[in-house]
């Protein structure tokens, strides 16, 4: 029955900007913290006090637009949304109604199975968060039945951007393969530590269905009170059956907004359309427009890291990396730009890859020091790729080195050089160590010689012990068959 | 020197001369405005001790050899601006028993300079009116016949210095609240430039309008308190990074060369015939003074009463949201939430505040803002741009700073009579152009039996204060209109 409908799916993101300072005050905009201790008279909302916008958001926010090539029109302004609420101080919220610093812009994801999609952004725009509160006496937090409610204001005014998306998506899979995609791009861009838990993502679906090849969009529900990808997944999902079952049966689906119930797994309804404010949006008159400077443009964007989806790209097609490990390395931006400088020194994508997701994110998950971050330089690691390449050392060997490395840097050659560790491939040399292998270890010739093949395992290993490693293990194996033989 | 009617110029060449300690002033000043208050109602709070500490301050910094501008120089403060400490009301029962905990800037810089703050004037709530009677906390009559109103909003501060109360005040304007109170208590009420003082610590009525101002009894007083208050600051997004130009040593003596424009569409037949007789006296004294008068035009200015009371009630309705009974001031505890907010609002607010933020709602919402506040907002520009191209003509713009002298209280009775005392100060407000009010003579009013005192409105091309300030100084200097009349004796000194 399902397969007769398509979903058509939209997704409003708001996310909060990692700025040291809140939107229009110098408190700290800090996650948590005592209640009402990150307040001052202007995110209080107190009588006299005035807004001043905050540069670095205003940046961060073009950053993110140009990450989605979006336009960044050359004036903006700050409107008030007008409504009552107890969290918000003003009791207006200082937001862009219809000239927000980035119009359009198209959002490029992948699947897990590594298809490519994208989703139109209609805009993105810059505004306050709330404070928050908490309604006590009624046992669940809820505000029905609760006796009184607390608020706490250190959120009010946080910098908050907010993504509006095209419905552009069709299924709950490309909804969460959007949102990761805002996500690693907003962490790389460091416009925001992207935490759903914490509050600094949140997202509100509008999902409808029609059936397949249906000219109109159906009638959608606003989807609310998901935090986690997961739960936007299952929310959807949900949230479809339900639109579907619905029209199935007969009935009509109403334009309201619907929370979702994360432990019983549906969504209930809210409040319907017809209960929407009137915002009376009003250009805010205690800020002057923006006028953004083309310079400024140019210089965030040529400061710009590439976008995830531009890592995406080439780690998968130009280096033939699979989806899973390109998404692994993408989802740390630091480790991502790490590869990205070995790979340009080396030009050897498929040797590195074995090294960062490998031996060097293992010393780093030993230590609990992010890789990109310890003694091992991309330099470094590039010329250790090579040596091993060019089989002036083993992998075992390149692993030791590695090691040494990250515990006090400096240059692999030199590690290699300094203590005589250049791989052995002179037969004579390995001839020496393979017969006082086999004069040590007659027992194990005779086994297998007996048909016992992995003994052979047993001697390569006395053989590069006895040359504390440094044997070309290929030649060693090729020495013992020969040597065993002529016995 | 007597510090009750000395100028601020005078006290603080003494103080600064260490001829007379800022306390010794303050101690005159405290008893004496004390005394006269009971009768006048300029002040509703005064603020004895904290008077004394900014001397003992002002004592000691000019004992290190300091020079301040004001040093000594009682100031009153309307009570819509910030004052760490004091109660700051707005003269309504919502912020009763508000105490500010910070100070705003222009009070700050003002204190800064030496001045001594005597207390918190009554206003005409959140300085929404022209007579001072929309005050819900006292009754502010006016020096020069305690049965007239002192005009509005800045009520107390007009009527504090007019009533030798205070030295110097400060006001705010948003359509004429400075300049109309100043001409009904024979002051002298200056309005900067929009943008010129900040606004931060001022409690906000209408944004896009309002402005602090000071009230002196004469002119180099204003310019010595607005040299001290204004300037670029950083807390204020709207107000305006360029260097303020010093105006009190820069003052002038006659007008040659100066065209003073006369508007076309205020015809003085408008007026009664006293008060039409003492305006056009008081244009011939500005030719007198070698001023080229010229007639310009304002053909938009009689939009000016409709345009301004929808964008500043507009503006009101969304600044006043934040009283709402949840983080300060008054609260009336509700079922829930919803009944809270509306018994709070309720009871907080006064008839006026209510009418204007009805007004202001209904004109942002949904299928009346295109036809309201959008349009009201082209008016705005149109109005502007005709003082652009009267200014083309001339230097400065004559006119009556307010409709009529100072009426009866409760003469008034509905709005509209009372919003048209506004009438040559709204479209000047609209334009954000600097204008002040100065006294120009004297009408006997309707029913009245002292004559009351007239205030003539300059107003001048944007930023231009040092030369609107000289042009007022030099028609001070030449007429002395304040010096003719007395304020009625209120104590026996």
């Amino acid at each position: 029955m399902r397969s007769k409908y398509e979903a058509v799916i939209g997704i409003e993101c708001h996310v909060e900007l990692k700025t040291a300072s809140k939107m229009f005050c110098g408190c700290p905009n800090e996650f948590g913290g005592e209640p009402n201790t990150k307040v001052c008279p202007v995110c209080l909302a107190l009588p006299g006090a005035l807004p001043v916008p905050n540069a670095k958001a205003i940046e961060l926010m073009i950053a993110a637009g140009l990450a989605f090539d979006a336009e960044i029109p050359a004036f903006s302004k700050f409107d008030r949304k007008n409504y009552f609420y107890p969290d918000m101080p003003k009791n207006y919220q200082i937001s862009q109604f219809d000239m927000p610093l980035t119009q359009g812009g198209v959002v490029h994801y992948w699947l897990p199975d590594g298809t490519k999609k994208s989703c139109r952004l209609t805009r993105i725009h810059l505004e306050e968060d709330t404070g928050k509160s908490t309604h006590a006496g009624s046992g669940d937090g809820r505000i029905a039945g609760s006796s009184y409610s607390l608020v706490d204001f250190n959120r009010a005014g946080v910098p908050l951007m907010e993504c509006v998306g095209e419905p552009d998506i069709r299924s709950a899979e490309e909804a969460v393969g959007y949102l990761e995609a805002l996500k690693r791009t907003f962490v790389e861009l460091g416009v925001s530590d992207v935490k759903m838990e914490e509050g600094s993502l949140r997202c509100d679906a509008n999902v409808s269905v029609r059936l397949h090849g249906a000219p109109e969009y159906g009638t959608k529900a606003e989807i609310k009170n998901m935090n986690s990808f997961r739960s936007v997944h299952d929310a959807i999902e949900s949230e479809i059956d339900r639109q579907i079952a619905v029209i199935e049966g007969g009935g009509r689906v109403i334009q309201e907004t619907r929370g979702w119930d994360e432990a019983a797994g549906i969504t209930h309804s809210m409040r319907s359309k017809e209960q929407a404010h009137d915002y009376r949006y009003f250009p805010e008159p205690d800020l002057v427009p923006l006028e953004l400077d083309r310079a400024l443009i140019e210089r965030i964007r040529a400061a710009m890291p590439p976008v995830p989806f531009e890592r995406f790209e080439r780690f998968t097609e130009r280096f033939g990396i699979s989806v899973v490990q390109t998404t692994q390395l993408v989802d740390n931006p630091p480790l991502a730009a790490f590869f990205d400088r070995v790979v340009a020194i080396c030009n050897a994508p498929a040797a590195a890859l074995n090294f960062v997701l490998g031996d060097l994110s293992r010393l780093a998950n030993e230590s609990g020091t992010p890789a990109a971050d310890g003694k091992v330089t991309p330099e470094a690691l590039a010329e250790l790729i090579a040596l091993t390449e060019a089989k002036t050392i083993n992998s075992k060997i390149a692993k030791d080195v590695l090691a040494r490395l990250w515990a006090n840097g400096g240059s692999a050659k030199g590690i290699v050089e300094a203590e005589g560790l250049a791989q052995v491939s002179d037969p004579g040399a390995i001839a020496q160590f393979v017969d006082d292998v086999l004069a040590a270890n007659a027992e194990s010739v005779v086994q297998f010689k007996a048909g016992k093949e992995n003994v052979l395992k047993f001697l390569v290993g006395q053989v590069m012990k006895t040359s504390r490693g440094k044997a070309n293990p290929e030649l060693v194996e090729a020495l013992l068959r020969e040597k065993i033989a002529a016995r | 020197m007597d510090p009750v009617r000395a100028s601020a110029r005078e006290i603080a060449r003494a103080v600064n001369a260490r001829e007379v300690s800022a306390l010794e002033i303050t101690e005159t000043m405290i008893p004496h405005v004390a005394a006269v208050d009971e009768h006048l109602g300029a002040y509703l709070t005064l603020t004895p001790e904290l008077m004394r500490e900014h001397a003992r301050r002002v004592d000691a910094r000019v004992a290190a050899g300091e020079s301040l501008p004001l040093a000594g120089v009682p100031a009153a403060i309307k009570d819509n601006m910030c004052l760490l400490g004091t109660r700051t009301t707005c003269a309504s029962k919502i912020l009763e028993h508000w105490i500010a905990p910070y100070t705003g800037t222009a009070v700050e810089r003002l204190l800064a300079a030496g001045a001594l703050p005597i207390g918190k004037t009554n206003m005409d709530e959140f300085a929404m009116g022209s007579s001072g009677e929309n005050s819900a906390l006292g009754k502010t009559k006016n020096p020069y016949d305690l049965d007239r109103v002192p005009g509005g909003s800045s009520a107390g501060s007009a009527a504090a210095v007019g009533g030798f109360a205070a030295t110097i005040s400060t006001g705010s304007d948003t359509g004429g609240s400075i300049r109309e109170p100043a001409a009904f208590c024979n002051v002298v009420g200056f309005k900067p430039t929009y943008g010129r003082v900040s606004r931060y610590g001022l409690i906000a009525f209408a944004s896009s309008l309002d402005q602090i101002g000071p009230f002196a009894r004469t002119v180099e007083d204003a310019a010595l308190a607005y040299d001290a208050m204004g300037g670029y600051d950083p807390m204020d997004s709207t107000s305006v990074d360029l260097p303020l130009q010093l105006t009190a040593g820069h003052l002038r003596e006659e007008l040659r060369g100066v065209r003073v424009g006369i508007v076309k569409e205020f015809a003085t037949s408008d007026l009664a015939p006293d008060v039409a007789t003492a305006y056009e006296r008081a244009y011939a004294d500005l030719a007198a003074l070698g001023a080229e008068l010229v007639e310009v035009e304002l053909p938009t200015a009689k939009y000016g009463l409709s345009t301004y009371y929808l964008i500043a009630p507009a503006e009101c309705s969304s600044n006043l949201a934040r009283f709402d009974g949840v983080r300060y001031g008054l609260r009336v505890d509700g079922a829930d939430v919803g009944e809270m907010y509306e018994k709070t609002r309720a009871a907080g607010f006064g008839p006026e505040v209510k009418r204007r933020i009805l007004i202001g709602t209904y004109a942002l919402s949904s299928g009346y803002y295109d036809a309201y506040y959008v349009k009201a907002q082209k008016a705005r520009t149109r109005i502007a741009d005709d003082f652009r191209r009267a200014f083309e003509n001339c230097d400065v713009i004559a006119s009556p700073a307010a409709s009529s002298p100072a009426f009866a209280f409760n003469a008034k009775s509905d709005p509209y009579s009372m919003y048209l005392m506004d009438y040559y100060t709204i479209p000047v407000s609209l334009a954000g152009l600097p204008s002040l009010s100065i006294p120009c003579g004297s009408a006997l009013p309707e029913g009245g039996s002292r004559p009351m005192p007239l205030g003539l409105q300059l107003a001048s091309p944007l930023f231009t204060e040092r030369a609107l300030l000289g042009y007022a100084h030099a028609y001070e200097a030449a007429t002395q209109h304040a010096a003719k009349l007395a304020p009625v004796q209120m104590v026996t000194s």
